[in-house]
């Protein structure tokens, strides 16, 4: 039977880094908010970056996907990804046109 | 009621082609087709919010305050929630049941506030199919209320697995109590009124699950549903900044 104790074998104090790692970038995010600096798309970029960022790590550590064996890790990964990707080619040019049409 | 144990020879069954317990592959790949939705609803509102340069702009600054303390609890409750299976795999019940409660606390907390501001926001005028800052938007209320209302949904989900998991039987008549104070606090016209079965419905639920399948839920038991909340917690990554910070009144 798979033993759950000897595939989370990390001590708490990595947690706790985790986890203020997470409530740092989430200040880095309210920040670029609140300063306004960049424009819409790009901060959507900018955002989303550290969105990932995040969610790497919450899947990583937290989810404990890289104590999973290769074949587990990746086929969730390659899956997930792939279906993003293809939303993100049906979705993104289109509203990228939308806006270069000079729908104000 | 007897059950009978047949004795299986270790070499019956073939190892498991990802290396883990079943329920643990299940929920993995229950996660990553939940995903797709939450990804749909996320693409979705990307794609309107860039593609309207009205969109509107009504997050100030106690709405954005309000959204990172949110994430807070969230990011929170994954921390007592991994401490949780720490503890479940060293087999302390105590320490297992207290971080699950923790969690359970945090993943309430979150829901209250998102629920405040879901009643300020509908006070202001702003429905599913409109809002009062551009008339020329009306997509964002049904965007920004399926998109969040989802996630509520699957918060309040992981708050009664969780419940289920740490209390079993025991949190059925909280559960129940719970509902019926939040069914006669709620003003009958608020949409928390009719909201609020959601508990009745998770009560009845689980009450299924626990009578027709009683157990002490164990370590994997707690991992599983670990893997739940932190995916809760995960898709709220994107939420807060696409949702609440793409949409700031700051100045």
């Amino acid at each position: 039977m798979h033993d759950v104790s000897a595939a989370h074998d990390e001590s708490k104090g990595q947690y706790f880094w985790v986890w203020g790692g997470l409530l740092f970038l989430t200040a880095v995010e309210v920040l670029l908010a609140y300063e306004q600096v960049l424009q819409p798309v790009r901060m959507l970029e900018v955002l989303l970056v550290l969105s990932v960022i995040k969610a790497a790590l919450i899947t990583l550590y937290f989810m404990h996907l890289k104590s999973e064996i290769r074949a587990m890790r990746w086929l969730l990964m390659i899956s997930v990804s792939a279906c993003f990707f293809l939303m993100w080619i049906f979705f993104f040019p289109d509203a990228d046109r939308i806006i270069h049409l000079g729908v104000k | 009621m007897a059950t009978v144990q047949h004795a299986v020879p270790q070499e019956a069954y073939e190892p498991s082609l990802f290396g883990t317990y079943s329920k643990k592959i299940g929920m993995w790949l229950f996660l990553a087709s939940d995903s797709l939705t939450f990804g749909a609803l996320l693409f979705a509102y990307s794609y309107n919010r860039i593609a309207n340069p009205a969109w509107p702009t009504p997050f100030g600054k106690e709405s954005i305050a309000n959204a990172t303390v949110m994430t807070a609890c969230l990011l929170s409750s994954s921390l007592t929630m991994v401490l949780g299976v720490l503890a479940a795999n060293r087999n302390d019940k105590a320490w297992t049941r207290n971080w699950l409660l923790a969690t359970m606390f945090f993943g309430t907390a979150f829901t209250v506030l998102h629920a405040m501001e879901w009643t300020k926001l509908m006070g202001e005028g702003m429905m599913p199919s409109g809002n009062p800052w551009a008339a020329t938007v009306p997509q964002f209320g049904g965007t920004f209320f399926t998109l969040t209302g989802m996630h509520m949904l699957h918060v309040t989900i992981g708050v009664i697995y969780l419940g289920v998991i740490a209390l079993r039987k025991k949190f059925l008549p909280i559960l129940l109590v719970l509902w019926l104070v939040g069914w006669l606090a709620t003003p009958a016209q608020s949409v928390f009124h009719y909201g609020i079965h959601v508990l009745l419905l998770g009560a009845i639920v689980s009450a299924i699950i626990l009578f027709l399948k009683p157990k002490d839920y164990d370590a994997h038991d707690v991992e599983v549903s670990g893997l739940y909340w932190h995916f809760v917690d995960l898709v709220w990554m994107f939420i807060f900044p696409l949702v609440y910070l793409m949409s700031t009144k700051v100045r």
